[in-house]
């Protein structure tokens, strides 16, 4: 059986030696090469850029190094307190985001993997349902203008609290946990609160991070939710000021409370701010990397 | 408890009793109590989700009979007077209705055709690659796209596609000669630039599914099917394929459930007052009036049709898919 398994792994036991055949691999090593060529070339040009000097981004002179280094567009960014703030309250969104809906979701997914619970079919028609049909954008607007939310942090967050997607593999996840694991606790005297936190919980650190994770970056990423809901421009997240400053013709000057003057790098804050905005996203992207793979597909490869 | 003392009316007298039928074929109101008591807590714990989706799912979805109402904030939901089908007939009669459906048909067309097929030629060409360091590399890499926002993507999109200092703008121009084309803004590039956008955004994520469905392969039909003589070309043809077949078939009624889902955020970003008759669909069209005019039951009535047709859509290809013999999402 270990042997048979080694095989698996090992795609080279498979063997394949014509000609033809090492020119596809051949082939197809460079088309994969192009592929990432092209994921990753627009990302190191914007980087590349964010150090340019005005002159060079506006005589196209560079592509993935520039002649001169200078820093001039970060200096502006962060001279003013626009961007400051945009920052904070995305990392402030963000986190409480995250663990308002990672809390909803876990303890929304543990009673529906409880088969013997009466009702258990109702409440997952009923989240299974909103998969099929929803009210839409402006019913759910008016919804949070009458909660009151509008300019409120919180209609960032509430009104994608749980994505059912999400809670429906969570609950998949449950289901597989060992029962006899939480059967012993309860004899020990604990009650189904006492269960899920001490035991359960701690068994799901994986799904709880990978999660966790997902649901940070949906936050962070969101532009429709601020675009809704947000008018106040002190409230302004930092993709509703990426947009902003890379939008045509925009004063960016003025957007970001610093003085204009000849040297005040209008193309280079474009190439800045969307590094500033990217930079969280790749610095967590390894640590996604190493669970979605498994977190998405618990769920999806059962059921 | 009251019915526990009536025995003419419990189900388990001895007229309606069948031999072998347990006793407990319905239960009394007192256990149902004792039931829901003992699980408690269990039920403490799904109350805030609960609350959660009728609060932002099903308040939005009783929201929706504004549409046959003349919606008026002031009056609110119960005041506002109702009007029947009036915002439907103005949507089908003026001429929004056949522009908006129009834009989103052909983005819809272009996502089957560019867009769905990508990641599945991408994830039969990694299965192909024999080193598997390379194979998790070039996955973990065009993995990246999918986790940056469209903000991102549609801010890259103007700097290397607008006419002033864009640099791809401008590598074009070089080649081809003539006058500067300013690309994000016009309404004849507003297509291929959409679809360049979602096959950068999602076609390194999208082949995750299948390469999870081919992983679950046995190696030993390979083996076999060397064995009796096939080439590289033969397994692909009758192992592989097959294989993913299932997992085509599910994203397929995945996208055609959600045609009419042309994506907000990304529409919105590269909408612009030049390609506007070509950019606008329900989405964006619904957010333009419904939000920043105030035409809310109109609007509303928009977004209604979208979502009623939504539900026939994934209805009728899940119908589609189990005729033509698959299994189907449900």
């Amino acid at each position: 059986m270990a042997i048979l398994n080694a095989r698996r792994r090992n795609p080279s036991v498979r063997h394949y030696d014509s000609l033809g055949s090492r020119v596809f691999d051949v082939a197809n090593t460079l088309v994969l090469l192009f592929l990432v060529a092209i994921t990753l070339l627009p990302l190191l040009y914007v980087l590349a850029g964010s150090f340019a000097s005005e002159g060079e981004i506006d005589s196209r002179s560079f592509f993935l190094w520039p002649e001169r280094f200078v820093t001039d567009a970060y200096d502006y960014m962060f001279a003013g307190d626009t961007f400051i703030r945009a920052l904070l309250t995305t990392i402030m969104v963000t986190l409480v985001g995250t663990l308002v809906q990672v809390g909803l979701t876990l303890t929304m997914a543990y009673p529906l993997s409880k088969r013997h619970l009466p009702g258990r079919v109702l409440f997952i028609n009923l989240v299974l349902f909103t998969l099929v049909f929803s009210g839409g954008m402006v019913p759910t607007y008016l919804v949070v203008r009458e909660l009151g939310l509008l300019d409120s942090y919180w209609a960032l967050i509430l009104p994608l609290a749980i994505n059912p997607f999400y809670l429906l593999i969570v609950k998949s996840f449950f289901q597989e946990l060992p029962e006899a694991l939480e059967e012993a606790a309860r004899i020990d005297g604990c009650n189904e609160l006492q269960v899920f936190w001490r035991i359960v919980l701690p068994l799901s650190k994986p799904v709880i991070a990978t999660f966790s994770l997902f649901y940070a970056v949906a936050i962070w990423n969101d532009y429709m939710s601020p675009l809704l809901y947000i008018n106040d421009e002190k409230k302004w997240t930092l993709q509703v000021l990426v947009r902003q400053l890379t939008a045509p013709n925009a004063d960016s000057a003025n957007m970001l409370g610093t003085q204009s003057s000849a040297s005040f790098p209008e193309q280079g804050l474009k190439f800045a701010v969307i590094v500033l905005a990217t930079v969280p996203i790749l610095l967590v992207y390894p640590f996604l990397q190493k669970h979605f793979a498994k977190g998405v597909l618990i769920g999806s490869v059962k059921e | 408890m009251a019915t526990d003392l009536v025995p003419g009316v419990a189900p388990d007298t001895p007229k309606t009793k069948r031999p072998g039928v347990p006793r407990v074929a319905r239960k009394k109101p007192a256990r149902r109590l004792a039931l829901l008591l003992r699980h408690r807590w269990l039920y403490l714990m799904l109350l805030p989700g609960v609350v959660y989706f009728l609060v932002f799912k099903y308040w939005p979805m009783y929201g929706l009979h504004i549409a046959f109402k003349d919606y008026v904030p002031f009056l609110g939901y119960s005041g506002s007077p109702w009007v029947g089908f009036k915002h439907f007939d103005e949507l089908f009669t003026s001429g929004d209705f056949s522009r908006l459906m129009i834009n989103t048909l052909v983005l819809a067309l272009l996502t089957i055709v560019f867009v769905f097929p990508a990641p599945i030629v991408v994830a039969l060409l990694l299965n192909e690659v024999r080193v598997s360091v390379f194979k998790r590399s070039v996955q973990s890499l065009i993995y990246i796209p999918h986790f940056l926002s469209w903000t991102i993507v549609a801010s890259l999109t103007y700097l290397l596609f607008s006419a002033d200092f864009g640099v791809l703008a401008g590598f074009i121009n070089d080649i081809v000669g003539g006058q500067r084309v300013d690309y994000v803004a016009q309404a004849d590039w507003f297509r291929p630039i959409i679809v360049l956008q979602l096959l950068w955004k999602q076609t390194g994520w999208g082949t995750i599914i299948y390469l999870a469905a081919l992983a679950g392969v046995d190696q030993q039909l390979y083996e076999a099917a060397r064995v009796d003589g096939a080439g590289r070309w033969r397994q692909l043809w009758h192992i592989t394929l097959p294989a993913i077949r299932p997992a085509i078939v599910v994203m397929a009624i995945l996208t055609s459930g959600n045609l009419l889902d042309t994506g907000f955020e990304q529409i919105w970003l590269m909408t612009s007052s030049l390609n506007r008759p070509v950019s606008e669909v329900f989405d964006t069209y619904t957010y333009y009036v419904g939000i920043t005019q105030g035409a809310f039951s109109y609007a509303t009535a928009m977004g209604l049709f979208k979502g009623v047709a939504g539900v026939f859509l994934i209805v009728g290809s899940n119908w589609l898919a189990k005729r033509l013999g698959q299994r189907g999402l449900y």
